[in-house]
């Protein structure tokens, strides 16, 4: 089976949850036989091309990191076209992560890039433009390709995928990793809602990443429910390396990783800290990432007195996500809306136990995680204290929790999503067969 | 009676910090930036201090006794010059030897310790002072707080203290009608004598000078002496306080400012009846013609002429507040390395950073601050600050272990603690607020061993 697949990024370019997770599946793909073109806007900044299509076998830089995965890299042929977007980044964190990204050769593949974009002069223009351009480049790439069905990640990539849809006749899976309900709350940019909305209507198949995404397609989109299918999304630990650090502090440390942004919840965990804090003092708070909501969070823990004891450390990259978990007593993900979810796995896999937000998707796989409602402060503070005054309970979900993480594996993923692609393709023969159009 | 000009210039340089992250703390104790803080003195050194010591030193030969200025230079810029231009301290000990220069005291590190109800602010100046004799050979008897802050209760402190003097800034909104061409004292205690500053004269050459879209540019010593004539009609003292970085750093010597202090001299003394005096021969001189009444603080800074430059925004305000918490507890440990580090973390400029309306400011690119935001410069210094905390907390421990086992006549020597978790004892917290506490907790942890 081949399968023209479009996303927006793809590690070690720049990699967000989104680049992340396209990776690991694609990866499990591979291992079920399942070749992929994987076409995707080249987030390198200057370059100029209106319409380019760029073989990425030339890049050098990604080849020799991954060229131990030959399996792997032989099924996937990668074409990259220009473009100057990365998806949810607003322009300033778009310039900063680029910056940092060029200037130290990492890359933060850890941390959700996922961001409530901002819609503001310029760019919102041009973030339209291009997706349009995406959508055209699409079209000429589905003409010239051979495969069997297309796949397209997140709304960025949903109108490329109708368009070569209607180019080549082949089946559309779209794949939900986030809606414009989880990124902008109530407020959300109807632009962005009618391009999901077109994307959802024209494919043959929906994958979400929880059922939480799912109920969301379902009722706010109006999408039908026989065609809407959960797939989990997993976690690949298969790189990482442990990094054992030595810790300065003598307190216990409770940490916040991930964007700062309205849709990760931060100010509950800066309420739930504060009031921690006055119960127990043998702790340190952390919050790691930046984002549009970092400044205000700073301001907060100036005005609660607590700064002190509620450290910021920015954006974090490459080796100092794992520090950071390794100085880790607590994990915390007070999401708001969160589609699945991955930095809490990730903690679990270094062994932290984790606090997370019933309204994430990730709250659906996970027993060994205590879950909140991330409005309920109180309840978040208390599951803190308890983690940090009852060794046994932290004991147990640090060593259960591991065990669970391990079991989460993108090969079972690629698996499901396999299936996904067979019923599409059914459904489109038996539709050709009974003389229906497409 | 002739009317007094009076030159006064501050010379200050911070000790920047470098970039000090959560990981860093409990760790490192290396806290600045050795190579930013070594380039700027050498830069500033070259462009201004010595170019422009050496300008009033040829004055000085040429006018004599007719040509007099003041200078306050902090604590935290002499550690420097100390370290990196010894040749700045000399040139300005050369001053000191003619007999036309005042030094004045103020906060050691250049600090916002006035502001703080802790005895900080007494201890600073009293170093200052001992450091000012020790090099210059002078018993400062006027003092000038950091950026010219003053209120009612820092006059207070400073007459106990047993100045004379004190200069700050005329603010319109203290002044109302009143010129701040004449001598004021405190509110409360007559004795101490207010300077005010001039802030349109001093600005026109601090801020304006070599500013081309500025009207009036360019300035030359004729144009600046009218107009020295016109604002001082009736009025018996102008003074003149700013930066010295004024000279060749913030108006470089392209501007002329160099050539136009030389020349400045020679038409005032053609031209109006003012003679150059310091500050303490203008309030010998001059009789006080009001007390002035300043409840809330004042400052030289920004259009507001208040303190909100460093204390305006809550970052300040928690920087502020932990900072001064620790400092009897820091007083208390009396350890020389401590107490260095504590004294450079009080440079006003760290919470200078941390100020959130520099967009609004017109003035803010005179003031480079390291640090991206205000938002970064809080961070970095809470980060350092907190490992501050913890090398106390920890200080205070091994003291009351050391004097336990002077008591007990034990023989194990205090280990260093470095493991990675420290144990955990549950009701009595590692952070603990008294000595008493802790006391209490290490005996438990002795008694196991």
């Amino acid at each position: 089976m081949k399968v023209l697949m479009f996303g927006w990024e793809f590690p070690p370019h720049i990699a967000g949850g989104l680049g992340t997770a396209s990776y690991g599946l694609t990866k499990g793909l591979a291992k079920h036989g399942v070749k992929i073109m994987f076409v995707m806007p080249k987030a390198g900044g200057d370059e100029d091309q209106s319409v380019a299509k760029i073989i990425n076998a030339s890049d050098v830089e990604m080849m020799s990191e991954y060229s131990t995965l030959d399996e792997y890299w032989q099924n996937v042929n990668f074409m990259e076209i220009g473009s100057n977007l990365v998806p949810y980044l607003d322009p300033e964190t778009f310039e900063k992560t680029v910056t940092e990204a060029v200037k130290t050769g990492e890359h933060g593949e850890h941390i959700a890039f996922r961001n409530k974009f901002q819609f503001s002069g310029k760019y919102g223009a041009n973030l339209m433009e291009e997706v349009a351009r995406y959508a055209m480049v699409a079209g000429t790439i589905a003409a010239q390709q051979d495969f069997d069905i297309i796949h397209a990640h997140d709304w960025l990539t949903y109108a490329a995928g109708i368009v070569a849809k209607k180019v080549s006749g082949k089946p559309l899976v779209i794949h939900v990793h986030a809606t414009e309900f989880d990124r902008s709350g109530e407020h959300v940019n109807q632009q962005v809602y009618d391009i999901e909305r077109r994307g959802m209507e024209a494919a043959d198949r929906v994958i979400t990443v929880s059922n939480l995404t799912r109920n969301i397609v379902i009722n706010r989109y109006g999408i039908d429910p026989d065609k809407v299918v959960t797939v989990h999304n997993a976690v690949d630990f298969q790189t990482r390396e442990d990094v054992e650090v030595e810790r300065g502090v003598k307190e216990k440390v409770v940490t916040f990783l991930g964007r700062i942004t309205f849709q990760k919840g931060p100010e509950y965990f800066i309420e739930a800290a504060n009031k921690v804090l006055k119960r127990y003092p043998n702790v340190r708070f952390v919050m790691a990432g930046s984002g549009d909501l970092f400044n205000r969070s700073i301001r907060r823990v100036a005005q609660l007195k607590i700064a002190t004891k509620f450290h910021f450390t920015g954006f974090l990259r490459g080796d100092d996500v794992q520090k950071m978990f390794s100085y880790s007593d607590v994990y915390v993900m007070p999401s708001v809306s969160e589609p699945f979810g991955i930095s809490p796995l990730e903690a679990m896999r270094a062994g932290v136990p984790t606090i997370i937000s019933k309204q994430s998707g990730v709250a659906e796989v996970l027993k060994h995680s205590i879950k909140v409602d991330y409005w309920d402060v109180d309840a978040l503070a208390d599951a803190i204290y308890a983690l940090l005054s009852y060794p046994a309970l932290g004991k147990m979900a640090g060593e259960q929790g591991l065990e669970e993480v391990n079991q989460l594996k993108w090969e079972n993923a690629a698996l499901k999503v396999a299936e996904v692609y067979k019923s599409a393709l059914e459904m489109i023969r038996s539709r050709v067969s009974s003389g229906q159009g497409l | 009676m002739r009317k007094t000009l009076c030159f006064y210039f501050q010379i200050h340089q911070p000790v920047r910090l470098r970039r000090y992250r959560f990981f860093d703390i409990g760790k490192r104790h290396d806290y600045f930036d050795e190579y930013v803080n070594r380039s700027t003195i050498r830069r500033v050194a070259e462009k201004c201090y010595l170019p422009m010591n050496r300008l009033v030193m040829d004055m000085i030969k040429r006018y004599g006794e007719n040509f007099k200025v003041s200078f306050s230079i902090s604590g935290s810029a002499l550690e420097q010059f100390a370290l990196h231009t010894p040749e700045v301290i000399e040139s300005f000990q050369e001053l000191a030897k003619t007999g036309c220069v005042e030094f004045l005291a103020e906060t050691y590190p250049h600090s916002l310790a006035s502001l703080s109800s802790t005895n900080e602010f007494e201890m600073q100046v009293k170093r200052h002072v001992e450091r000012m004799q020790e090099l210059f050979g002078q018993k400062p008897v006027t003092l000038r707080n950091s950026s010219l802050i003053y209120s009612d209760q820092i006059g207070e402190r400073v007459a106990a203290m047993g100045f004379e003097a004190m200069l700050t800034d005329g603010a319109k909104h203290v002044l109302g009608w009143k010129s701040p061409n004449f001598l004021y004292t405190n509110a409360a205690n007559p004795k101490l004598k207010l300077l005010l500053k001039n802030s349109r004269l001093s600005d026109d050459l601090s801020m304006r000078f070599g500013e081309r879209e500025w009207g009036e540019w360019p300035i030359t010593a004729d144009k600046y002496v009218r107009w020295l004539n016109d604002s001082a009609k009736d009025s018996e003292i102008v003074n003149l306080f700013m930066n010295y970085e004024t000279f060749g750093e913030n108006q470089p010597a392209e501007t002329g400012i160099f050539e136009f202090m030389r020349s400045l001299p020679e038409y005032i003394f053609s031209m109006t009846d003012f003679e150059f005096l310091t500050p303490n021969e203008a309030v010998k001189k001059h009789q006080p013609v009001a007390p002035l009444h300043v409840p809330y603080p004042i400052s030289w800074s920004d259009e507001e002429k208040d303190i909100t430059s460093w204390m305006g925004n809550e970052l300040q305000t928690e920087a502020f507040e932990e900072l001064f918490k620790i400092q009897s507890r820091v007083r208390a440990l009396n350890d020389p390395v401590l107490d260095k580090d504590y004294a450079r973390l009080q440079s006003s400029d760290h919470f200078y950073y941390m100020r959130t309306k520099l967009f609004s400011d017109n003035d803010f690119h005179r003031y480079i601050s390291p640090y991206e935001t205000p938002y970064e410069a809080f961070i970095n210094y809470m980060n350092v600050l907190s490992d501050v905390i913890l090398r106390v907390e920890d200080m205070e421990k091994k003291r009351i272990l050391v004097d336990e086992k002077d008591t007990d006549n034990e023989e194990n020597p205090v280990k260093p603690k470095k493991t990675t978790r420290a144990p955990r004892v549950k009701s009595a917290e590692s952070a603990a607020k008294t000595s008493k506490k802790v006391d209490a907790k290490e005996k438990k942890v002795k008694s196991k061993h």
